[in-house]
């Protein structure tokens, strides 16, 4: 019998405002002294009560936007109970049975191709302290606690890791194009857990238990340990084995994944609505304005790029992939359009020789395009070798540069374009010339 | 009512400790404030929706701006264990 | 001249300062002078300030107050030293008042009688063999012995009113959302209101002023302080309703007796008495239990010694027995069965309010079925603790505003009258008691000490 893999995976976003979810420390806790940036309110100390930061709830429709989600006329944050010395409070202030944003989806390419991914919920709720394990010892910073998180869950509809790439890297861009996030794995702003579990090829019914992976802090391993577990997870089914809801990590050493949690020793968040919160009412027609205002997302300006200018796929995704590159594209294309440089030129140039989108203006990126499309040869040796070429077939030219007469170089730089069929980069050309012809003076 | 496991389930997910005797009592007098409550069961409540909050805000919400925050040394102050700028507590599994 | 002083009230304090009669300096000496003699015997001050200016008031030891420790009763805090103030303080900072003390309560706010605090029991003033109510209990006897001029309490389902009625004060317990929570050691969130003890109605009505108004921080408060309007003359035009549920079996005959006194003295100064129904009176005590166990087991989450505090087992046995029965209402497969029906009964109850104000603007009747009880007399048993709440619980679910106002004793101990407003109606609940009280001499009486 054959098994597929059912996937689900949990995304938990870090937002970039300056204040924290409920109080208005500032959020910006990365690399800073411990436990300075911490007042009652994220610190937990008796007496302190939350307040909503309204940056946050924006960012948040607007991902759940993004991913094309409804958004809930009525929200309210509920209260997620747990003990554990990184969470001041003894709860989290989360959301539950009334999210922000739900039932959305997002398309991504995998193995079996282009595939839509549904998108269960995205809410909001705010991030806990940062433990350090030493020896016996746990020691505890709370400048993350209290920072706001966007939680994004998809329905178990991945099959495969390649499938489950491409939506980290589509989610990666998204954030980062609405400006909501840098989304940096290492750094931790972005987060990602997997839910898998198998079942019979073909079967449509979910498995009845879910093995959860998480505290996997980077994205090539959690890949390996969503592959080995699915490996896992099969032998397991075949050796007669059931298999039951468990949460695992990542042991990269031994390359396994390995039990951190059982159901029996779940949690029971015993979540209900935070009374200390007033509820959030959405206007559809303030969401609405926020819907139109959403820039076009990286992967809709990859369509645009293939579909409307005949962009090759692979150069359309590479382009769209960062926002400033993107814009760089579009603007300078008006323009190339007019002096009739085909897109995909304009492309490659793009991607082969990264202007910098600061420093360089449209105008030279077009004579740079200009240049290349006749063939610009640009690469130092490739001239040095055409110069001392052109040195050797002449040396009357070099003897007169050399004796006084400047205009003789010229007489090179011809040579050097006769050379080269009209290809080498003049302005590149005599600076070398005369760098040649003055060392080699003997 | 309550049985004294449920009340050391109870007393788990707490997060408190009860000895045998503590046990014994608890499970006593939340079974009989329980039994009490069992009454709520008398009231048709199926078109009532529930009020969670007295206050009718709504939406309030705070402008994303940065405010003044405890000095490092104010944070730590009533914490029994500190190492340097650090809480401390014994060591935890990392889950 | 001490005794003076220490028997003016709020009002009559600051304007005497204003003609000179005394010092700032004297104020609190004499206060001081009171609080050395008798407050070791009536347990209610558990830190003194000695200060020499300022209009001294008493501060409830689960309201947070900046360098001066804060314990809630509670072994858990019993080194705790704030490191900011609770909004109510900083405001009656701002107003010249001094803090004198932080008085002494059950712990956590967590009773109806003062003996559940972990720092000795207080004691009534009227008779040192009977409780003076809780969870206020060091706030209402110290206004009670005149050892301050006015105090801060909170109020969760009677948590003023109660003590100040068996205490002979002023209590007020401001409409849900009229003051900020913002540094009350929280116990239920969603019913917890900051109140006071006061001498006269006057002054209640001057630090409502004072606390009242949102700030950035009680997200649950509203924008708009409480600003007195004109006060009533009389109580022509205005309607009293009382509810037949608050005098039924369980209310004592002696304090029945003074109530409907007192309702008749509000007829002769010109209301209107309508009787109403609060039908779902009954199923209250069941639904605040709920709501509040549920509430407090989250709110008392954070005492876990890390950041703050003694360990859990420091916690005294009414906030393990509410923290267990909270997390177990709120435990997988109960949320439909125990929280979410109580939220929904509390809809039941709030609207019972709302149906009776269409019909009057007040509602008045006991704060409490018994005068002052024995000490020891009902510790033994939680729930009898708790079903003597019953008259003040049901307002606190539905957040609307309560004074319990001094009107008689019976066998010798005082009797609050409860009057009820509707939502943010402050000021007529204050207008209505204002006028009883002028018609009136029970401010006069002291307890003798």
């Amino acid at each position: 019998m054959n098994y597929s893999p059912v996937i689900g995976l949990e995304v938990h976003v870090e937002l970039n405002t300056k204040s924290k979810m409920f109080c208005r420390c500032s959020a910006d806790y990365f690399g800073k002294e411990p436990n300075t940036h911490t007042c009652p309110i994220c610190l937990g100390l008796p007496g302190a009560l939350p307040y909503i930061n309204k940056e946050a709830i924006v960012n948040c429709i607007k991902i759940g936007l993004a991913l094309n989600c409804k958004v809930n006329p009525t929200s309210l944050f509920e209260r997620k109970n747990y003990f554990y010395p990184d969470l001041a409070k003894g709860f989290q202030i989360s959301q539950y049975r009334y999210p922000l944003c739900v039932e959305g989806w997002i398309e991504i390419e995998g193995k079996e191709g282009v595939k839509k991914i549904r998108i269960n919920r995205a809410h909001q709720e705010e991030d806990t302290g940062k433990l350090t394990h030493i020896s016996s010892e746990t020691l505890i910073d709370f400048n993350r606690s209290g920072v706001p998180l966007v939680e994004i869950v998809t329905e178990p509809d991945f099959t495969d890791v390649e499938e489950i790439r491409d939506y980290a890297k589509k989610l990666q861009q998204m954030f980062r194009y609405l400006g909501v996030s840098n989304a940096d794995m290492e750094r931790g702003d972005m987060r990602l857990e997997a839910n898998i579990s198998v079942r019979p090829e073909g079967s449509e019914e979910l498995p009845p238990y879910r093995v959860e992976l998480k505290n996997i802090n980077s994205f090539r391993f959690m890949v390996a340990a969503v592959e080995y577990e699915i490996k896992r997870q099969i032998a397991a089914i075949e050796a007669g084995e059931k298999l039951s809801q468990e949460t695992r990590g990542w042991d990269e050493d031994k390359k396994e994944t390995y039990l951190q949690r059982s159901k029996e020793e779940a949690h029971d968040y015993r979540y209900f609505p935070e009374p200390d919160l007033p509820e959030i009412k959405n206007d559809m027609q303030n969401v609405e304005k926020l819907k139109a205002q959403l820039p076009e997302l990286p992967w809709e300006k990859a369509k645009r790029y293939q579909d409307e200018l005949g962009i090759k796929k692979i150069d359309a995704g590479i382009i769209s992939e960062d926002k400033k590159n993107a814009q760089l594209f579009e603007e300078v294309l008006k323009q190339a359009q007019k002096e009739g440089i085909n897109p995909q030129d304009l492309a490659n140039h793009i991607i082969n020789k990264r202007p910098n989108v600061d420093q360089t203006s449209t105008s030279q990126i077009i004579e740079n395009i200009k240049n290349k499309t006749i063939g610009v040869i640009g690469g130092d040796s490739e001239l040095e070798e055409l110069a001392k070429q052109a040195m050797e077939q002449d040396p009357k030219a070099v003897e007169d540069f050399r004796g006084g007469k400047e205009n003789s170089i010229q007489v090179l730089i011809g040579a050097v374009m006769r050379l080269s069929s009209g290809k080498a980069n003049v302005a590149k050309l005599k600076p070398l010339l005369t760098k040649l012809l003055l060392e080699n003076k003997n | 009512m309550l049985t004294k496991d449920q009340v050391r389930h109870v007393a788990k997910l707490a997060n408190l400790s009860l000895d045998d005797e503590e046990v014994e009592k608890y499970s006593q007098q939340l079974s009989n404030i329980l039994e009490y409550i069992e009454q709520l069961n008398e009231v048709d409540t199926s078109n009532i929706k529930p009020t969670f909050n007295v206050s009718d805000n709504v939406n309030v919400l705070a402008e994303d701006q940065i405010g003044t925050s405890l000095t490092q040394e104010q944070a730590l102050a009533n914490a029994s264990v500190k190492k340097d700028d650090f809480f401390v507590t014994k060591g935890v599994f990392n889950e | 001249m001490s005794n003076n002083i220490t028997s003016l009230s709020l009002v009559e304090t600051i304007e005497a300062l204003e003609r000179k009669e005394f010092s700032e300096e004297d104020l609190n000496s004499a206060y001081l002078e009171r609080i050395s003699t008798l407050n070791e015997k009536l347990g209610i001050f558990l830190e003194v300030k000695k200060n020499t200016s300022g209009i001294p008031a008493g501060i409830k030891d689960v309201i947070i107050t900046k360098d001066i420790k804060t314990t809630a009763g509670s072994k858990i805090l019993s080194n705790f030293i704030p490191q900011y103030n609770a909004t109510v303080v900083e405001r009656l900072l701002t107003q010249n008042i001094s803090i004198i003390g932080k008085t002494n309560c059950d712990e956590f706010a967590m009773g109806s009688s003062g003996e559940n605090s972990s720092f000795g029991v207080t004691k009534n003033p009227w008779d040192l063999s009977k409780v003076p109510g809780g969870s206020s209990s060091g706030s209402a006897a110290a206004v009670s012995a005149d050892l301050c001029v006015f105090a801060l309490g909170t109020d969760t389902g009677g948590s003023i009113r109660q003590p100040a009625s068996l205490c002979g004060v002023v209590g007020l317990k401001p409409s849900y959302g009229r003051v900020s929570r913002y540094g009350l050691i929280a116990m239920a969130s969603s019913l917890d209101q900051p109140g006071s003890f006061t001498k006269t109605v006057a002054d209640s009505r001057k630090v409502l002023e004072w606390i009242s108004g949102g700030d950035t921080y009680d997200s649950n408060a509203k924008e708009s302080k409480f600003i007195p309007s004109t006060t009533l003359k009389n109580l022509k035009g205005i309607r009293v309703g009382v509810p037949q549920e608050y005098f039924e079996e369980g209310l004592d005959k002696g304090v029945e007796k003074v109530i409907r006194e007192a309702i008749n003295k509000l007829e002769e100064l010109g209301a209107e008495i309508v009787e109403v129904s609060l039908p779902h009176t009954e199923y209250a005590i069941a639904t605040y239990y709920i709501i509040i166990a549920s509430e407090v087991s989250t709110n008392l989450a954070r005492f876990d010694a890390i950041r703050f505090g003694n360990s859990r087992d420091n916690f005294g046995s009414e906030p393990k027995r509410r923290i267990m029965l909270g997390t177990y209402a709120l435990s997988s497969g109960y949320y439909d069965a125990y929280f979410s029906k109580a939220a929904k009964v509390r809809t039941l109850i709030k609207q019972d309010f709302e149906k009776a104000f269409e019909k009057c603007d007040v509602i008045v009747g006991p704060v409490s079925p018994t005068t002052a009880w024995n000490l020891g007399e009902k510790i033994s048993d939680p729930l009898t603790m708790y079903l003597s709440d019953a008259y003040t619980i049901p307002a606190s679910l539905a957040g609307i505003p309560g004074l319990s106002i001094p009107c008689g004793f019976s066998e010798g101990l005082p009797v609050g009258l409860q009057i009820l407003g509707k939502y943010m109606d402050d000021e007529t609940v204050l207008g209505v008691g204002e006028v009883y009280e002028q018609a009136t001499n029970w401010r006069k009486e002291k307890p003798k000490l």
